[in-house]
């Protein structure tokens, strides 16, 4: 009953208007409660990431701000609220030489693809905003609107450190989204539909328990094989760069480009940036839980009780947490190693991981396929791992220690 | 619902625009913009004709504006890179310019 | 005709005649997005779904940014005080205008002003990809090898030239002296 009581609750309000505006509220409802439960969780996350990054460097992070004259702290959530209103009353400035239009057009074109992006996914069961028949496709196809979005940021700032910042982002951008694309090409091979709807239902338990009978305890999600969770991997990689996070912040670059492609913009601009920015981490865990976790199915049977809206958010946040570690451990690649890892590492790896699902599509049902694909996985990952590595395996030689 | 003859219109004037400029623009990278205006347009033909066509079901015309896509995007790829080669030698993308086997 | 139809076909246009006409080359770069976005609306609208995401993701995602690349690795993006159209200008518009004419009048002459809509087919991304592995494979196949081609071919055009293969050039092509010394890549 909890499970469906959103989508009950959206009957019921729709239900109070005339049938001639039914549509139109059903839809303001829907992308109303998108933009609200997003927005709201980029509060949250923002506050997760300061305090979780503070643990991680052995600090506090935010824990002053709470509600106006009295003692209440609210443990530092009230961090949010306090830097929208310092970005809302600060000075929005364009720099003089700046292209004004498109300095202007460019945080709105960041954000509108990366907020229709979340058009086509399964929220939970029965409430996939749109299911598009081609959802993946229509995923990848409004994302690629972000790059020229960046573009036109650094661009229209006719500053150097924007447009290397850019340049960066948009080369980086255009490098992993290869990757991110055939890694998730392994799904719709055995799925064979690019509907995400299709896609989640096809790893739903509840729902092959009823057409076959039988009662297995686990999940068949697609990171339990292994072309699945090489596959998992790669799209996290692959997510976390196209979402230009630590490591892969080079478009950023405190210490090297100031701030990358962004350092013009001031204000409310700016946290849109920011809001962009944390609205494709969204996305991209979201897709990843959706591809590869089974969407809003729950891990185990007994756990189904649980609703299924709260499992899809509890796996988008779980990347989220799962970044600010990276983000809190790992330093920032080089170019070159930048590079190196999409052409020579991922690429390859993705390539062969949808020879792997076909050799798994036909090699039946046995223990044979598990040895054989495993060890094709494993065999690339060890053979590309250290060609990538070059010389340097083995003993580590401290060139300027001794 | 829009009439057959609305879409090739548009494509007409389309093509017409893309056809304008890259007769007209001196710069190489707009002349290949131009052309892929007019490739565009044939697209937007391909469609219609295939959506207001007697069997939508055999899909010919969806197929072939996806390989269109296709070989427009390898057009582009190794166009744009003739420019950039171009440039290198004649330090200009202005087509007016690039004479050098001029008698 | 609808009210959809009619903007997508102003914003098409629009951004056609502005990634044609304007003067600044990374601005008329961006009205062409504009120009195809608004098309694969117009894609969308003919239930040609598949074809309008595929038109998104390869024009606004890829062919875009290779032509804003371009632009500034040719430094074509400064806007100079030299004319953009070339000397011969008059002549291009006026074919392009025979040409529309020509369209014009034999689209309005022919049938199609009677054609019916028929009912929206149902066109599964499905029977698409069937088609393209039955019906279509040799020239998914041939695309695929195109494609290829162009990657390699596009990257050996761009790449810089070695030192060595400048100097063999220079001794054939030394007397055309449209070469400039002042070329980066000249020993």
């Amino acid at each position: 009953m909890m499970d469906q009581i959103l989508v009950l609750l959206k009957q019921w309000l729709v239900g109070w208007f005339p049938p001639a505006l039914q549509p139109w509220v059903s839809v303001v409802l829907t992308v109303a409660a998108i933009l609200g439960v997003f927005g709201a969780l980029f509060a949250v996350a923002t506050v997760f990431e300061r305090k979780g990054l503070g643990r991680i460097q052995n600090r506090y992070g935010p824990n002053r701000v709470g509600i106006p004259f009295t003692n209440i702290r609210l443990a530092g959530f009230g961090q949010p609220m306090a830097d929208g209103i310092k970005a809302l009353i600060k000075e929005d400035f364009v720099p003089a030489t700046a292209d004004k239009v498109i300095h202007f057009l460019a945080p709105l074109a960041l954000l509108a693809p990366v907020t229709l992006t979340f058009a086509v996914l399964p929220y939970g069961r029965n409430m996939a905003p749109i299911d598009l028949d081609a959802g993946l496709l229509y995923f990848f196809a409004v994302a690629a609107g972000s790059e020229l979005a960046v573009f036109m940021a650094g661009w229209s700032s006719r500053n150097k450190y924007s447009l290397l910042g850019a340049m960066r982002a948009i080369a980086q951008m255009i490098s992993y989204e290869i990757p991110l694309i055939l890694s998730s090409v392994t799904v719709v091979m055995t799925v064979g539909s690019l509907s995400l709807v299709k896609i989640v239902q096809s790893q739903d338990f509840t729902l092959l328990n009823a057409q076959t009978g039988q009662t297995s305890l686990l999940p068949n999600w697609f990171v339990f094989t292994p072309w699945g969770l090489a596959g998992f991997v790669l799209f996290l990689i692959a997510a976390t760069a196209e979402s230009n996070r630590a490591p892969f912040d080079l478009p950023e670059g405190e210490s090297e480009i100031v701030a990358g492609y962004f350092l013009e913009y001031s204000g409310f601009k700016f946290a849109i940036f920011f809001m962009a920015e944390y609205f494709e981490m969204f996305a991209g865990g979201a897709m990843a839980a959706t591809l590869f976790l089974g969407g809003y199915t729950a891990p185990l049977s007994w756990l189904a009780w649980i609703p299924t809206w709260v499992w899809f958010f509890a796996k988008v946040m779980a990347f989220i947490f799962l970044l600010i570690w990276v983000r809190g451990t790992i330093p920032r690649l080089r170019m070159d190693q930048l590079m190196n890892f999409a052409w020579k590492f991922m690429l390859p790896m993705t390539l062969l991981n949808l020879v792997v699902v076909g050799l798994w599509h036909f090699l039946g049902t046995g223990v044979a396929r598990w040895m054989v694909c495993s060890a094709l996985v494993l065999g690339a990952y060890a053979a590309l791992g250290r060609g990538l590595a070059g010389r340097k395996i083995g003993r580590r030689v401290y060139q300027f220690a001794s | 619902m829009t009439p057959l003859v609305a879409y090739l219109l548009l494509s007409a004037i389309l093509f017409a625009i893309g056809l304008a400029g890259a007769l007209t623009r001196r710069n190489a990278i707009l002349v290949l913009v131009g052309i892929e205006l007019m490739l565009n347009a044939a697209n937007l033909n391909f469609i219609a004709f295939w959506r207001f066509g007697p069997n939508p079901q055999a899909l010919t015309g969806v197929l072939f504006v996806l390989f269109s896509i296709a070989v427009a995007a390898a057009e582009a790829a190794v166009g744009l890179a003739l420019i950039i080669a171009i440039y290198r030698q004649y330090r200009t993308t202005h087509v007016d310019q690039i004479n050098g086997m001029k008698g | 005709m609808t009210a959809p139809f009619a903007i997508l076909a102003v914003l098409t246009i629009a951004g056609a005649v502005a990634a044609m006409g304007l003067r600044h080359l990374v601005h008329c770069a961006l009205a062409l997005v504009v120009a195809l976005a608004s098309l694969a609306a117009v894609y969308l609208q003919l239930d040609a779904q598949f074809v309008g995401f595929a038109q998104i993701l390869v024009y606004v995602g890829a062919v875009a940014i290779l032509i804003v690349f371009a632009i500034l690795l040719t430094r074509s993006g400064e806007a100079g005080t030299q004319p953009i159209a070339s000397p011969s200008w008059a002549a291009g518009i006026g074919v392009a205008t025979v040409v529309f004419a020509v369209i014009t009048g034999c689209v309005l002459a022919s049938g199609f002003t009677q054609r019916e809509s028929p009912a929206a087919p149902d066109v599964a991304t499905r029977l698409i990809g069937e088609a393209l592995m039955t019906q279509f494979v040799l020239p998914l196949e041939v695309v695929g090898l195109l494609l290829t081609v162009a990657l390699i071919g596009g990257v050996i055009i761009a790449m810089r030239e070695r030192k060595s293969e400048v100097t063999a050039a220079l001794g054939e092509a030394g007397s055309i002296g449209k070469r400039q010394s002042a070329n980066g890549n000249l020993p």
